[in-house]
């Protein structure tokens, strides 16, 4: 089904560009919008390729300052994105704009390059049991894997991020301790990526286990470095983030339309709404640069594309207000 | 038929966490959760719910820990259909000792019939917008508070305690934009009048953190904030963050709604309450202390979408569901 578009109704509009900043909260934050890979990864229908490229497209224009196309392993693994060459080599590349891309390993690397991508990342885990589980091998290994890619990338003037999975909770292990987290998080740092994705895989923390993991990182990590990326499977991404923010956190990962359930709770929601994200941030008066309709208007196309309704209530309050009045 | 709903082992604690995080000085150490499922979340819903299972859904809740369940509405049925068994709900009831049962009572006739059929606190319902007041109860803000006034005399007289709620405080509808100024005139209106407690309520669900504070600050100047509740909507997704900021200005009373019962009237399809689940599953995290037994209410959440034959608001029990 397709909404029809609508601009926010008036009676937001006044909201929108808020007030001045409470003090404490960063002024800017950066968004990185993992729609494209970490949403359509784990989305029911793998979806065209010309849809992918057309859905990147409309998010370059939105403003976002970093859009994670797609991912180099192997399409054996994963595959709804069997088609990143394609992708990579289809989308338009905005002056900017970041095209990071995944690289498990440094064959997927080389392939990464070969195809145009000049920025990728690795992907972690604080928790062993999750490591083996998704990736065959212990943290020690990934590390060692993880190496070779900075090693490369490093020689070639390629930036790379690096995730750390399960860091506020594992579908295995249950609690992780932040140390942990703060461990992997540093041996990540070491070798060279120069910011750090903390992930709540589960989506199972609150702010209370957010500030906590945070304390931890913190104290091996620079502030500036550090970036989350929560998932909203118990409602508390909001308020996760918000928790990061207030402790000086300035980079958050999101995903338009709310794309990507969670494989670890069937039926269960699982990035957060880059929308949401962004009505919250507005509210705060933190500029992101991100024009939060034009995101709406990339979720839905791809909402429509996939048949299914968004993940924002945003853009669920929003199509539906503007459909009454 | 929705299977058991059960938290899974690594979802974290179904009771707060050890009492660090609440004691780092930043949050309350005991939230007190105003259910009003029964009441906000049954209004806003598509179908008309039997009177027995609105009983049984009161008397669940009634064993989950909650200490305040908002039964019912002694509004007119001709405004209010989905309230119409009033009397028969709250006479129907299990009343625990130690849990409070408020109802609705707009006006002064409400109040008596409330009183006769049993009840033992009230709540009214105030408005910090002009045209919200106009097109929801047909008068002005003053008018509404002249109609208070008389319940709360009543109130006075019988030790009735009275809730006071005002509506549109982060957003109204018709008006857009409200300034926290007007917010904090009504409330210390009604918390002056004699009201116990002022539940503010994002009636739209519009608000963000960033207005929560700011209208905070200003209300807080003329109501204690110990006598301060949150009333927010999640339409916009923003309750709980808005709720987070709240707490940490010293708002220590927070209502939400069984499995987020209730939709908002004024975006079709779109959500209404938070979802109570949510909010307990964040103040565990937090360490604060609510009493309230989260499996419980999750198994109560169940029931009553059944009931309903709905899927349930509340991500908490999304996540659990064993489908």
């Amino acid at each position: 089904y397709a909404a029809d578009v609508k601009v926010l109704p008036s009676h937001l509009s006044g909201f929108i560009l808020s007030v001045s900043v409470a003090s404490g909260l960063p002024e800017y934050i950066k968004i990185v919008e993992v729609g494209p890979r970490d949403g359509l990864q784990n989305e029911k229908v793998i979806v065209p390729t010309d849809i992918k490229i057309e859905l990147i497209n409309q998010l370059s224009k939105t403003g976002l300052p970093a859009i994670e196309v797609t991912s180099f392993v192997s399409s054996k693994w994963v595959p709804q994105m069997a088609d990143h060459k394609e992708v990579m080599r289809g989308i338009e590349r905005h002056p900017g704009v970041q095209y990071p891309v995944l690289t498990p390993n440094l064959q997927g690397f080389h392939s990464a390059i070969a195809a145009g991508a000049t920025e990728v990342s690795v992907f972690g885990a604080a928790s062993e049991s999750f490591s083996k589980m998704n990736i065959n091998c212990s943290i020690e290994e990934s590390i060692e894997r993880f190496e070779e890619v900075t090693k490369s990338a490093r020689n070639m003037n390629i930036p790379v991020r690096g995730y750390v999975s399960c860091a506020l909770g594992c579908p295995y292990e249950g609690n992780i301790v932040p140390d942990k987290v703060a461990e992997v998080s540093k041996r990540l740092y070491s070798m060279g990526c120069y910011e750090i994705s903390l992930g709540d895989t589960i989506g199972v923390g609150t702010p209370g286990s957010m500030k906590k993991m945070l304390e931890a990182v913190m104290k091996e990590i620079p502030l500036s470095a550090l970036a989350v990326h929560c998932h909203d499977t118990y409602g508390q991404a909001l308020a996760n983030i918000l928790t990061a923010v207030q402790m000086g956190v300035a980079v958050v990962d999101s995903s338009v339309a709310g794309l990507g359930g969670c494989p670890y709770a069937k039926g269960a929601t699982g990035n957060v709404a880059t929308e949401d994200v962004i009505y919250m941030l507005n509210g705060l008066g933190i500029n992101t640069g991100v024009n939060l309709c034009a995101v709406m208007e990339a979720g839905n196309f791809i909402c429509t594309a996939l048949n299914k309704k968004t993940n924002s209530k945003v853009a669920q309050a929003s199509f539906s207000t503007a459909t009454i009045n | 038929m929705a299977a058991r709903r059960l938290l899974p082992r690594w979802a974290g604690s179904l009771r707060p966490v050890s009492s660090g995080a609440a004691a780092s000085g930043a949050y309350p150490k005991r939230v007190k959760v105003v259910e009003v499922g029964p009441r906000d979340g049954l209004q806003n819903e598509k179908n008309l719910v039997p009177t027995p299972v609105k009983i049984n859904l009161i008397n669940m809740l009634s064993e989950t820990g909650l200490q305040v369940i908002e039964a019912t509405s002694f509004v007119s049925p001709k405004w209010v259909p989905q309230m119409a068994d009033h009397t028969e709900v709250l006479q129907g009831i299990k009343k625990s000792p130690g849990i409070s049962y408020p109802v609705l009572t707009p006006n002064l006739r409400g109040f008596q019939a409330a009183v006769a059929a049993g009840a033992k606190e009230v709540s009214i319902f105030g408005a910090a917008s002009e045209l919200f007041t106009q097109k929801n109860i047909n008068c002005s803000i003053e008018e509404s508070l002249e109609r208070f006034e008389e319940v709360m005399r009543a109130a006075k007289e019988a030790s009735i305690p009275v809730r006071g709620y005002v509506s549109c405080v982060l957003g109204c509808p018709y008006e857009g934009k409200i300034s926290a100024a007007k917010v904090a005139e009504v409330s210390k209106k009604m918390y002056s009048m004699g009201c116990y407690e002022i539940s503010l309520g994002d009636t739209i669900g519009v608000g963000t953190p960033g207005s929560m504070r700011e209208m905070l600050a200003v209300v807080m100047k003329e109501v204690p904030v110990g006598a301060l509740a949150v009333h927010c909507h999640d339409t916009y997704g923003q309750a709980l963050a808005n709720i987070l900021v709240a707490l940490q200005m010293g708002v220590s009373v927070v209502d939400a709604s069984v499995a987020g019962l209730g939709g908002c009237p004024y975006a079709q399809g779109a959500s209404g309450n938070v979802a109570t689940e949510d909010l307990v599953y964040m103040l565990n995290g937090l360490g604060i202390h609510t009493g309230v037994d989260l499996q419980k209410l999750m198994d109560t959440g169940t029931f009553i979408c059944n009931a309903l034959n709905r899927k349930t608001n509340s991500k908490v029990s999304q996540a659990c569901c064993r489908l």
